[in-house]
């Protein structure tokens, strides 16, 4: 099971050591902390954006009450994921807690796109480990980048993109799961939208308010327009 | 040595933070999950969210400024989307879509166009 694991994080891989390394020479260089900070903050937060804001947050001497309204504000767009996973994770023992923990954009993809069996228990001791790869590739990438600080000697210039690559992937790998496209073009209009109107630092939680909202409205008309177009549409 | 005690309160904080948005629609919406909204967002919203974190990131791979924007990070995205309809092998596209960008960044051929 470990193998197939690993060759379904792979693409996490690629993404988390690469960013893990970012913020952990962004914390190496900018604060006067010791090391194995970085690390602890992959493991007891594991938040690649809030992360790295927390670098400044730190760096300024952040009051305890802004910490908390900055990390929530930048990490709401996660109170949508879950909406999608209470089936899913429903009757996972003592798992669920990670799962829920772990519940970062890249873990969500991966566990909302991988095709499931009917066997549940097995199906999320699998997510449970998804979510387990995905954080250690993160750890060890924060630690590196804070042991390495700014001396990093191999040209990984670019290779961040794998996970914008995993995202396109996962959006074919959607189409063509539901066999339609409604979800797919709100998903980028909203995203062009929020880009257009709002700061870099809103535009994700601003894109999945307008998503969400979308699919309330798209659920009202198919309620309103009865049983068989209901039907049809799933 | 900066201030320990202060690392550790803020690590404490902004972990309770982060992970209060994860657990927040566990908590309220539990005993819901069987209700045709819940299931209907079940349905849809993976598929929204992804084409909506493919949109964004790949915008911000872009650089915006050149002569063609954004084509650094639209061709490396096209390739993604050509290899995975032809052999829809997940991690052939992204390798080969990272490696064009790679490439694409490093050697910054594009960036006189």
């Amino acid at each position: 099971m470990n193998q197939s694991v690993f060759r379904l994080t792979l693409p996490i891989l690629f993404g988390y050591i690469p960013l893990g390394m970012a913020f952990g020479v962004l914390f190496a260089t900018q604060l006067d902390y010791p090391w194995w900070a970085a690390p602890l903050m992959g493991v007891l937060i594991y938040a690649g954006a809030g992360q790295i804001l927390a670098v400044s947050l730190l760096a300024v001497g952040a009051g305890m009450v802004e910490v908390f309204v900055a990390m929530f504000v930048l990490n709401a767009r996660h109170l949508f994921y879950g909406l999608s996973l209470l089936g899913q994770f429903r009757g996972a023992g003592w798992r669920k807690a990670y799962l829920i923990f772990g519940l970062t954009d890249e873990t969500y993809s991966l566990l909302t796109s991988r095709p499931r069996g009917p066997e549940r228990h097995h199906e999320q001791e699998v997510d449970f480990r998804i979510t387990g790869f995905n954080q250690c590739y993160w750890v060890i990438g924060c630690a590196i980048g804070a042991l390495l600080g700014d001396n990093v000697a191999f040209d990984s210039t670019g290779i961040e993109f794998a996970l914008v690559a995993l995202f396109i992937v996962l959006t074919i790998e959607q189409y063509k799961a539901l066999k339609d496209g409604f979800p797919i073009w709100t998903g980028a209009a909203a995203a062009g939208i929020a880009m257009l109107l709002l700061s870099p630092s809103h535009q994700l939680i601003g894109a999945i308010v307008i998503v969400t909202a979308v699919l309330l409205l798209h659920y009202r008309r198919l309620k309103d327009a009865g049983a068989t177009e209901g039907a049809h549409h799933g | 040595m900066a201030d320990m005690s202060y690392l550790f309160a803020f690590i404490g904080v902004a972990a309770i933070a982060t992970f209060a948005t994860r657990v927040i629609p566990f908590v309220f919406f539990e005993r819901h999950t069987e209700h045709p909204l819940i299931k209907h967002l079940g349905r849809y919203l993976p598929a929204a969210v992804m084409a909506l974190l493919a949109t964004v990131f790949l915008t911000r791979s872009g650089n915006w400024n050149a002569a063609l924007p954004g084509l650094d990070a639209i061709l490396p995205g096209l390739l993604v989307v050509a290899i995975h309809l032809w052999r829809r092998n997940a991690l052939l596209s992204i390798a080969a879509g990272t490696a064009a960008y790679m490439t694409i960044q490093q050697t910054g051929f594009l960036a006189g166009y």
